[in-house]
């Protein structure tokens, strides 16, 4: 057995040539073993989900937990494992717990108050790239607009002062770090959690309209929710509502200029509903969550001639189900024309992420802005040099040196 | 074509507004899906079919 486990992929795994595909051995396990073993970090072999069918068909399945305290949790480093229990929000829970706390902040994400909030957007990117081109040449990207713009948004939207975005930027770095040790990460997350619990002691005494002093109000006065579950949701909402939005926009702009007939198409178009489309494409080619949706099985499972056994560990690697060919024909071109809404990029089942309207309309702003208002936009640097994040758990570039 | 809604299911993902816009909207005060048109016009048909495709919490059936 020892032999066999030897022999195993380990899991994540490293990318090939080009930065925006998927490791060249998850594209093998989908073609020759589309339902295996991987290797990780604590020598645990549990079950690597490649194809888009099964991913689906898995991430929806109520026999799937997502909740690290049911034993054979794939956790992804010694942080993680360890920490374990000290971060409780929904997105660690099943349902029914799940559910209910999800639905206290649904409201705030869905289709038409996201769009009420599209002026707004637009304004705070406008203003940021007219300071990009008041500013010295090169501009890092990151730090000028795909940083600043979800950041801002997130801010305003939960009643969290932007002005603290230094403290919060450090510390959620510190938390995405795939090789983080259990001390790190307890320390970013405990420092995090401190001024959290301030500004909801803050918020408690003075609250506005946003959506945490609405939690404040309406769950954590009325007894329904401790100030910790508080400091939880405010803890995934902050980190979530910035870092993943903020991610696409570098990255997305790196595709893009690489691929100059795709982002022609998208500079030259006036139509809303291709911008919409290339913004799901970029999603599904980028597939930024790069860390494999990880889950347990609670009860046996069959799927495609395998059996799953109750116990057993399950990571749905999304980055590669969105480059199946069964669900998307030519799947490593990048083809902001093509139905790419199916992907599964903000994930699949109940867990599917909370934001993702919020996220469209930000990137449907900046990709339909950006691109016009600086036309001549290029990388300062050659592509190989650019900082991509394969130490993050959720990929994109560390900086984005451009000039125009 | 008949459309089903389980509200019970529903994550208020919103996918199913941004597919058929004419057949689903969301609930103010928490964001659940609910049905505007049981049985949608000719043209909406596609829509909320790709509705029920993407769906993630397998919430939306359509019997044609």
């Amino acid at each position: 057995m020892a032999e066999i486990v030897e022999e195993l992929p380990t899991y994540p795994m490293s990318r090939g040539r080009c930065p925006f595909d998927p490791p060249p051995e998850l594209d093998r396990l989908q073609d020759t073993e589309p339902l295996s073993r991987v290797k990780l970090w604590d020598g645990s072999t549990p079950w690597m989900v490649t194809r888009y069918d099964h991913s689906r068909q898995l991430l929806a399945d109520p026999r799937i937990s997502s909740d690290p305290r049911n034993d054979g949790f794939p956790f992804s480093n010694a942080a993680q494992s360890q920490n374990r229990g000290q971060f409780n929000a929904f997105i660690v829970r099943d349902d029914p717990d799940h559910a209910a706390q999800r639905r206290l902040v649904t409201a705030d994400f869905m289709i038409k108050r996201v769009e009420a909030m599209r002026p707004r957007i637009q304004e705070i990117t406008d203003g940021l790239i007219d300071d990009i081109l008041a500013g010295p040449k090169p501009a890092d990207l990151v730090e000028t607009l795909a940083l600043p713009l979800p950041s801002l948004v997130i801010c305003e939207l939960l009643g969290v002062p932007y002005a603290d975005r230094t403290l919060f930027h450090r510390l959620g770095k510190t938390l995405l770090r795939r090789d983080n040790t259990a001390e790190q990460s307890r320390a970013a997350s405990e420092e995090l959690r401190a001024y959290l619990r301030d500004l909801v002691k803050r918020l408690d005494s003075a609250p506005d309209d946003a959506l945490l002093s609405r939690l404040i109000v309406q769950q954590l006065r009325t007894g329904q929710m401790g100030i910790e579950d508080i400091v939880d949701m405010a803890l995934l909402l902050l980190i979530a509502g910035h870092e993943t939005t903020a991610n696409m926009i570098a990255l997305g702009t790196v595709a893009l200029l690489e691929h100059p007939d795709q982002l022609a198409a998208l500079r030259d178009t006036d139509d809303p509903k291709l911008v919409a489309n290339a913004v799901e494409e970029l999603l599904r080619y980028l597939t930024i969550v790069h860390n494999g949706r990880r889950r347990v099985a609670l009860d046996d499972i069959e799927i495609g001639g395998r059996l799953i056994r109750k116990g057993d560990g399950v990571i749905v690697a999304t980055e590669i189900a969105n480059r199946d060919a069964e669900a998307f024909p030519d799947p490593d071109k990048l083809d902001i024309h093509r139905a790419a809404r199916h992907h599964v990029a903000f994930g699949y089942g109940v867990h599917q992420c909370l934001g993702q309207p919020l996220a469209r309309v930000e990137l449907q702003v900046v990709y339909s802005t950006l691109y016009r208002r600086i036309p001549t936009l290029a990388l300062a640097i050659p592509l190989d040099e650019v900082p991509f994040k394969h130490d993050m758990a959720i990929y994109g570039v560390h900086a984005l040196p451009v000039t125009w | 074509m008949k459309v089903v809604l389980d509200q019970d299911r529903c994550i208020g993902s919103g996918q199913c507004v941004l597919s058929s816009p004419e057949v689903f909207d969301q609930r103010d005060d928490d964001g659940i899906a609910v049905l505007l048109a049981e049985q949608p016009p000719a043209d909406a048909e596609e829509g909320a079919r790709e509705a029920a495709r993407i769906c993630p919490a397998l919430a939306i059936t359509v019997a044609e």
